[in-house]
């Protein structure tokens, strides 16, 4: 289990994280809403390393991985999608795949997992050697998601995998998080579409500016009338 | 004597120039497609090269003293830029190329210090500067080599870029280094990698280059240095064969322009030296201005990627 105690984080005097909590089950999709601004980015970067805490903790099946550089996160089984995708465009799609799998030795098993990604996405296959840069959005945010899952992670963060989607690319999106879910990989996932991520998630959290204010599964959050009001867009009766 | 005949030397030796700015070129290129630095010091650390073979050749055989050379170069290009450069990684890119700037000044003024500000000879290294005959005509044996070797050198590099872990790792973090670190690649090291690989052919470049000159002083790396530049900006900054390119096109018309009277007076249209030789630098500059006109991003240039 991911587990993340008491986190705050600073930027240069403003507090981006005021002592979050957060668990993140084997297994779960767990998903993290919020509006701009609330820490929902801050909070993912810091998990990988890529922002530094000053306070609390972040450990991994109780191993602390704060403070720890961003190879050691990714070795213990948490790789992250960027937010906007973030695919090399000056590179091949399989060589997108592969630079995901950067840190890994063993040959057979990587190739192994390569079939898989393009099980899951066959459209990355038959485009495999063509540039990430001149695949449509849609085909970005899948190669983000196969670079994510090349480092074989236990823990898949995604930060805002629907941005700037089309609604059917989204829904495919989502349906391939809770395929990839239920092949075992843990899901933590960040999304303003809150509607669609609260309908996926096991778990949910509620970040309002550095502070979570809520959880409970989703199908809670989703019938509670506050978050329907500020997140869902429908208002009370 | 027909024009072919008299043209051919001017053409070789230019072909061989090019190969020597090639080698610079491609420092300036790799650096910039990395980290959007124009390594200012990268001149003056090819002079260090030339210096360094000056005093390791007068103590020790040449077969030691090359590979000396070459392995001290790239260890000085490596600690610029974990000293000068590493600190400044999240700096703005200004502040990085101050410090090159300073850097360049640096080396100089310590060869300045070393060699008292002296023309120190070259030393002769046998079997390259050995006067040789091709198609007619008479030239060292450096002349031809070079473009061969340029090429070789610059293939190897080109299937390393694109063919290997590592070089994939290049092309990765030149274009987003947040990501690249997500991967797990460890940017100093591709970044040490470039700098080193840089440095690396800057060596072979000053032991083909000071061949051709009867001495080095502590302003040596300018000219050739900002000359390798040009010929990185003319090709498209960020591209190694558009950095290639460039410099074949810079040392061969400049060599063309050394030999314009000797040309001109052979076929009969001046009478006598009209010194065109003076603007062989000047031709260089003008090529840059024509080019930054017509084709901003040089001839290879990527279109706007500005980093964001």
């Amino acid at each position: 289990m991911l587990k993340i105690e008491n986190l705050q984080v600073a930027y240069g005097g403003i507090q981006a994280l005021r002592g979050i909590d957060l668990e993140v089950p084997d297994g779960k999709i767990v998903t993290l809403i919020g509006a701009n601004g609330a820490g929902k980015s801050t909070t993912l970067r810091t998990i990988s390393g890529l922002v530094k805490a000053h306070a609390g903790s972040i450990t991994y099946d109780g191993t602390e991985l704060l403070g720890k550089p961003i190879n050691a996160v990714l070795e213990a089984g948490i790789a992250q999608v960027p937010e906007g995708r973030r695919v090399f465009a000056n590179l091949s799609v399989l060589e997108n795949l592969r630079v995901g799998a950067y840190l890994r030795r063993d040959k057979a098993e990587i190739e192994k997992d390569l079939q898989w990604v393009y099980e899951l996405f066959p459209r990355l296959q038959e485009r495999s050697w063509q540039l990430a840069g001149t695949l449509s959005g849609g085909e970005q945010q899948m190669l983000a998601v196969g670079r994510g899952l090349m480092s074989r992670p236990k823990v898949l963060m995604m930060d805002e995998p629907s941005l700037g989607l089309a609604p059917l690319v989204v829904q495919g999106i989502f349906d391939i998080i809770r395929e990839i879910n239920r092949q075992g990989v843990t899901i933590l996932l960040i999304e303003q579409n809150a509607n669609m991520a609260l309908k996926i998630a096991d778990l949910a959290y509620v970040l309002e500016t550095g502070r979570i204010t809520m959880r409970g599964t989703g199908a809670e959050l989703l019938a509670d009338e506050s978050v329907k009001e500020a997140y869902l867009g429908k208002k009370k009766k | 004597m027909d024009l072919w005949n008299t043209v051919l030397p001017y053409i070789l030796s230019g072909i061989s120039v090019g190969g020597q700015y090639a080698l610079i070129a491609v420092g300036y290129t790799m650096v910039y497609g990395i980290l959007r630095l124009i390594n200012f010091a990268h001149g003056d650390v090819f002079m260090v090269a030339g210096l360094m073979m000056v005093y390791f050749a007068a103590s020790m055989p040449l077969y030691a003293a090359i590979p000396l050379m070459i392995l001290l170069t790239v260890l000085l290009g490596f600690t610029i830029e974990r000293v000068a450069y590493k600190p400044l990684r999240t700096a703005p890119r200004m502040s990085v190329m101050i410090s090159a700037i300073g850097v360049s000044y640096l080396l100089q003024n310590l060869a300045l210090y070393v060699t008292g500000g002296l023309n120190k000879n070259y030393p002769e290294i046998p079997w390259i500067s050995d006067k040789i005959t091709v198609l007619g005509a008479t030239t060292a044996r450096v002349t031809v080599i070079t473009p061969f070797l340029t090429v070789a050198l610059v293939f190897a590099l080109v299937y390393l870029i694109n063919h290997t872990k590592i070089g994939m790792a290049m092309r990765a973090v030149s274009k987003d280094f947040e990501t690249a670190q997500l991967m797990g690649i460890r940017i100093n090291s591709v970044i040490s990698a470039t700098f080193v690989i840089g440095t690396f052919l800057a060596a072979v470049g000053s032991l083909l280059f000071f061949s051709n000159y009867p001495g080095i002083v502590p302003t040596s790396g300018a000219m050739p240095g900002l000359k390798a530049f040009v010929a990185a900006v003319f090709g498209g900054i960020g591209s190694i064969p558009g950095a290639v390119v460039g410099a074949f096109i810079i040392g061969i018309s400049e060599s063309l322009i050394k030999g314009l009277d000797t040309i001109l007076i052979t076929q009969g249209a001046i009478a006598e030296q009209m010194d065109f030789s003076t603007f062989s630098d000047a031709v260089t500059f003008v090529l840059l201005i024509v080019i930054l006109v017509f084709k901003p991003t040089g001839l290879f240039g990527e279109k706007t990627t500005d980093k964001v």
